[in-house]
């Protein structure tokens, strides 16, 4: 079991990092299982004297109000979830969610070039994207979007040498060994291969992101009329 | 009942205290830059210290009047006409319907406050009504003030006039030292840079926002390129490949993979986003307990700072 350390990050902030494995990926499913635990864990500790969690890779920053308490107490209250951690870890947690993609050079702007460069006809990649249970590793960059790992090495690849202005929203892209769907219309260097018309992020909606760090994530790919037929839209 | 935007402004938007607890989603803070000016204006107004107030950033805001309340700017020194007459900042003025109010280009620090009695009433989102541009939420429409956007607000006839003490007030130099807590990817600085960034005069670029203030100077080394992205807390200062540090403020993203020197005290966050660019910054290091006692003396000056009575006008 890999251990919890506390470091100091700043007045009102602990990093609780998980050291990570032995491996060229910086976090694994099982650092990805540790933080969600140790969100859930966190929030009932702390109680009204927390003010933030920010879950990534494989650490989870603890923001608390220290007009409340201070770093001693919070370090020794957080220093004591470690069983909790483990207990959580064993009973495996998270969930699986299942993300409708419509793939298509039409809603996916890279998906020939990525094919092509990757010595693969366009149905083996779509093959390789939708076989994996990717993990939720971290969400930033946007409001709700969330960085999925791992994706197989037969199709990662690099972040375009000039990012696009604009990414539709919806699109599903690759970085790298990371896939993500972007939430929102935004500017963006990933390579773009299909598109989702769920909607990741909707304020108006609760809760408004059907992922959290921790969850597992499929891809479905479904056909054009579907896409349509579930709210897509094609830019 | 509300103020009319005749002109926003160079940057005007709409504050409370922040959007708290959502990270996890990627929403960031958001937030007042200098926390002491917005705080001290809802104390002078009798307001609690989450209302919402205007944060309006190098001035040119222009507004009429169409309620009876109390309206209080506090932050840069920048000109304060009401109906054309000049008015003092850190002070409440009785404003009625008809009445115009401006607010100028400030001539030393760059972000005042604008409040009326309880804020302006606009509906929170995700808790908070917190404008964050890069994310489109909060405030009006996620966006900056417009011209003649309406700012809801009530009125009210009954709250005492008040100002901060002359001699209490801040003062905005062009200089400024910030207190740092160390982080623990300190390490990865050697000990050389580590004290040129402790003995640099850094200045404040173009390029500082609400993001972050970046700051040129000395390049700072690092013996790693990056980390793994996590979480980012106010005040963070990240060094990025061109060695140029970036002190990350209420709009920052919520994670990040630069390594980082430590955590500038969000006082001094506070006075940092006061400089324009060319002001000067010097950094310091401080222990965690020392940050702790500082933030404790500071807030509890913030409460109970004597406030003067005014007679009425």
């Amino acid at each position: 079991m890999t251990a919890m350390q506390l470091r100091h990050a700043g007045e009102n902030a602990i990093l609780i990092s998980f050291a990570t494995e032995a491996g060229d990926e910086p976090a694994g499913p099982r650092e990805a299982a540790q933080v969600r635990a140790a969100v859930e864990a966190a929030r009932d500790t702390l109680g009204d004297d927390l003010i933030d969690l920010v879950p990534s890779y494989a650490s989870l920053l603890v923001i608390y109000d220290a007009l409340r308490t201070d770093h001693l107490s919070v370090t020794q209250r957080l220093q004591s979830l470690q069983p909790v951690i483990d207990e959580a870890i064993a009973a495996e947690g998270g969930r699986e969610i299942v993300l409708p993609v419509y793939y298509s050079a039409e809603s996916g702007a890279d998906l020939e070039r990525l094919a092509r460069e990757c010595g693969l006809a366009i149905e083996e990649v779509i093959a390789l994207h939708s076989a994996t249970a990717y993990t939720v590793y971290a969400i930033g960059f946007a409001p709700g979007f969330a960085y999925l790992g791992h994706v197989d090495p037969r199709i990662a690849a690099p972040r375009l040498a000039t990012p696009r202005k604009r990414v539709p929203r919806g699109a599903v892209a690759i970085a790298d060994r990371q896939t993500a769907v972007y939430p929102a219309v935004s500017p963006g260097g990933w390579n773009l291969i299909g598109n989702c018309p769920q909607r990741l992020f909707d304020p108006e909606h609760t809760p408004p992101m059907p992922v959290a760090v921790g969850d597992r994530v499929r891809f479905e790919p479904i056909d054009r009329e579907r896409f349509l037929a579930l709210g897509g839209e094609l830019s | 009942m509300s103020l009319r935007v005749r002109q926003p402004g160079v940057l005007s938007l709409l504050q409370d205290r922040g959007r708290f607890g959502q990270h996890h989603l990627g929403l960031t803070t958001g937030g007042p830059m200098d926390l002491e000016a917005f705080l001290l204006c809802q104390r002078l107004l009798g307001n609690s210290a989450d209302c919402t107030l205007l944060e309006c950033s190098f001035g040119g805001l222009e507004v009429d009047v169409d309620t009876d309340t109390l309206l209080c700017v506090t932050g840069a020194d920048a000109p304060l006409l009401v109906n054309g007459k000049p008015a003092d900042l850190w002070t409440t003025h009785r404003v009625h319907r008809g009445d115009r109010v401006q607010l100028g280009h400030p001539q030393r620090g760059c972000r005042n406050y604008l409040g009326v009695v309880d804020g302006f009433q606009v509906a929170p989102q995700f808790g908070s009504t917190a404008t964050v541009l890069r994310e489109g939420i909060g405030g009006l429409r996620g966006e900056k003030l417009a011209p003649d956007d309406v700012l809801p607000c009530r009125s009210d006839t009954r709250r005492p006039r008040l100002c901060v003490p002359p001699a209490e007030r801040p003062h905005y130099a062009g200089q400024l030292t910030v207190r740092v807590v160390p982080g623990y990817q300190q390490q990865h600085f050697d000990r050389l840079q580590q004290r040129r960034f402790y003995s640099a005069a850094w200045s404040v670029s173009q390029r500082a926002d609400r993001m972050g203030y970046r700051l040129e100077g000395p390049e700072i080394r690092c013996d790693i390129a990056g980390i793994v992205s996590e979480g980012i807390c106010l005040g963070a200062i990240q060094v990025p490949a061109d060695g140029q540090p970036i002190v990350l403020l209420n709009d920052r993203q919520t994670i990040g993979g630069y390594p980082k020197l430590g955590s500038a005290i969000s006082i001094d966050a506070s006075r940092m986003s006061q400089l324009i660019p060319g002001g000067t910054v010097h950094f310091a290091a401080v222990s965690p307990h020392a940050a702790h006692n500082a933030l404790h003396m500071h807030h509890w000056r913030l409460q109970h700072l004597p406030l003067q009575p005014l007679p009425e006008e």
